[in-house]
């Protein structure tokens, strides 16, 4: 590490640290919506990526709404954009589900098919609605800046901001799936849907309301994202392979698992792209992942009973 | 039987083309257990499917108490008064054992399993926390029936519930099935084909032979040698 002094290679392991740390948020709050549709309920949906457009379009949308009609309102709007984002994805998400999914839960390589072109109607519907150049949101001020901690280290404000929204959507989804009466459906659910009927639950209500729940939280993983980069037409596409990443290195259905598999991949990548190259460093990620999940197929936390 | 809480008839089911179970006929009184009794193939784990709504049947009528149940779905049936405890017992085995029961709760249980469910299965409330897929053969299916229980059933269907349980239990399973409808205003219908288990626990003897009634007996009557003509191959 020549040409680093002892302070300097501090500030870079801090400042690249809580890069890889703000990465890891997003990285979580994408991975938390597929981790339920997917590794909850074993849809393979290709338009993940996509619903976290619509969350970006949403925070877009409003920011030019209340521009113009309620400047005095812009330092608060956000927070109620992502509300909007949540609840705009989570209903198309519901439609989806209704018109297209239900359909296909018995068909992997269907859904597959069938969500992939659904990805591609929607990047067409961006594209007719908000045109095909990449947007930004006017952001509030407080969101913008960094925080200056010593001489030598930057903490950017909106880092800090992504990562308390994913820890507020993560523990609120664990509180749903691990405390709530509905949570306690959707597990049984997805763990044996013919069984989950015979014991009284409405398999098809939990169904959709699973399914929609994870396209919100993806459409809240979109909102995030405008803090940090702009928004086009294919911009959800973008993150798919990577969020699929997540999910299947950290085991299918363990929602620990994805945190945990967020964090190593963020942490090694964002430590790996300042040394080496970003190409380089991406790579490095990559194999060491392939490497891994040849030792440990189920992944990082594999759910472990007697089968 | 007039005073019959579950009748069954002409119940006709199978799986696409193939005709499966033909015309079946019968009803179980409150707090009788009657089993069905026949080999591997001859129908029963597709008379409780279709009794449940899991398969679609293929006409007929199945009634508990007044209301007729065909052309329900699963849920709505459990709803009204009918619960399984399938073949294999299906635990949900990633979640824990009071999880487990929790799911057959009604909502307005608000989750808090009955007391008289534990003094059934002391065993569940030791294990309360443990996941269900880490529970032994036997106690998966004490779960499994406490998560049948839980749901409040009129009728309560069993299907081969003493399959991979080592005999000792066996023997209090079938005290346990006598229990229940000591303490429960239920009717159990349970199917099997280990003659020693159900001559302990039931009342009234069904043969299932291809898909038909070949035989019915009380249990005073029942003649042991032919029910087990049919069951040896």
């Amino acid at each position: 590490m020549g040409g680093y002094s002892l302070s300097d290679l501090w500030s870079i392991v801090v400042m690249q640290g809580f890069s890889g740390l703000s990465l890891f948020s997003v990285l979580l709050l994408m991975a938390l919506g597929l981790a339920i549709i997917f590794g909850q309920m074993g849809v393979i949906n290709m338009a993940h990526g996509e619903f976290m457009t619509i969350g970006a379009y949403m925070i877009y949308f409003c920011s030019r709404i209340v521009a113009k009609y309620m400047p005095g309102f812009m330092p608060y709007y956000f927070v109620f954009a992502i509300v909007v984002a949540f609840v705009v994805a989570f209903a198309v998400g519901y439609f989806v589900e209704f018109l297209l999914i239900r359909h296909l839960y018995k068909r992997p390589l269907d859904t597959l098919l069938a969500t992939w072109g659904l990805s591609l109607i929607m990047q067409q519907v961006f594209r007719s609605l908000f045109g095909a150049r990449e947007v930004s949101p006017q952001l509030p001020d407080w969101l913008m800046g960094a925080w200056k901690a010593t001489d030598t280290i930057d903490i950017p404000l909106n880092g800090l901001f992504v990562m308390a929204l994913s820890i507020l959507v993560t523990s609120g989804v664990f509180l749903f799936l691990y405390r709530s009466s509905w949570g306690l459906k959707v597990r049984a659910t997805t763990q044996n849907r013919v069984m989950a009927g015979a014991v009284g639950i409405n398999t098809r209500l939990v169904d959709r309301l699973t399914f929609a729940l994870g396209c919100g939280i993806a459409g809240v993983a979109g909102a995030a994202f405008t803090t940090i980069g702009s928004t086009g037409p294919t911009s959800g596409s973008l993150y798919i392979v990577d969020t699929f990443l997540v999910v299947a290195f950290g085991g299918a259905g363990s929602l620990l698992g994805t945190i945990f598999s967020a964090f190593s991949i963020a942490q090694v990548q964002s430590l790996l792209t300042f040394f080496l190259t970003n190409a380089m460093g991406k790579v490095t990620t990559l194999l060491a992942v392939i490497v891994i999940l040849m030792l440990r197929p189920e992944g990082l936390r594999p759910n472990k009973v007697r089968k | 039987m007039s005073d019959a809480i579950f009748s069954v008839s002409g119940l006709n089911s199978g799986y696409g083309q193939s005709q499966v179970l033909h015309s079946l006929e019968f009803s179980v009184a409150n707090r009788e257990i009657v089993a069905v009794m026949g080999r591997n193939g001859m129908g029963k784990t597709t008379l409780f499917k279709t009794l449940m709504g899991i398969l679609p049947g293929m006409g007929g009528s199945v009634r508990v108490g007044e209301q007729e149940l065909v052309g329900m779905e699963t849920p709505q049936r459990v709803r009204s008064g009918i619960a399984y405890v399938p073949q294999g017992r299906m635990i949900f085995s990633n979640m824990t054992v009071l999880e487990n029961i929790q799911t057959g709760l009604p909502a307005s249980a608000q989750g808090i399993v009955p007391e008289e469910l534990y003094a059934l299965f002391p065993v569940l409330f030791d294990m309360r926390g443990r996941k269900g897929g880490n529970l032994s053969g036997g106690q998966q299916q004490q779960l499994a029936i406490a998560r049948a229980l839980a749901t409040n059933p009129k009728v309560l269907l069993l299907d081969e519930p003493t399959e991979g349980i080592q005999p000792s239990i066996i023997k209090e399973l079938a005290r346990t099935l006598r229990e229940i409808v000591k303490l429960r205003d239920l009717a159990i219908v349970v199917s099997e084909q280990v003659l020693s288990f159900t001559l302990d626990a039931a009342d009234r003897f069904f043969v299932i032979d291809k898909g038909r009634f070949v035989y019915e007996n009380v249990r005073a009557n029942v003649d042991a040698q032919v029910i087990s003509g049919y069951l040896s191959i």
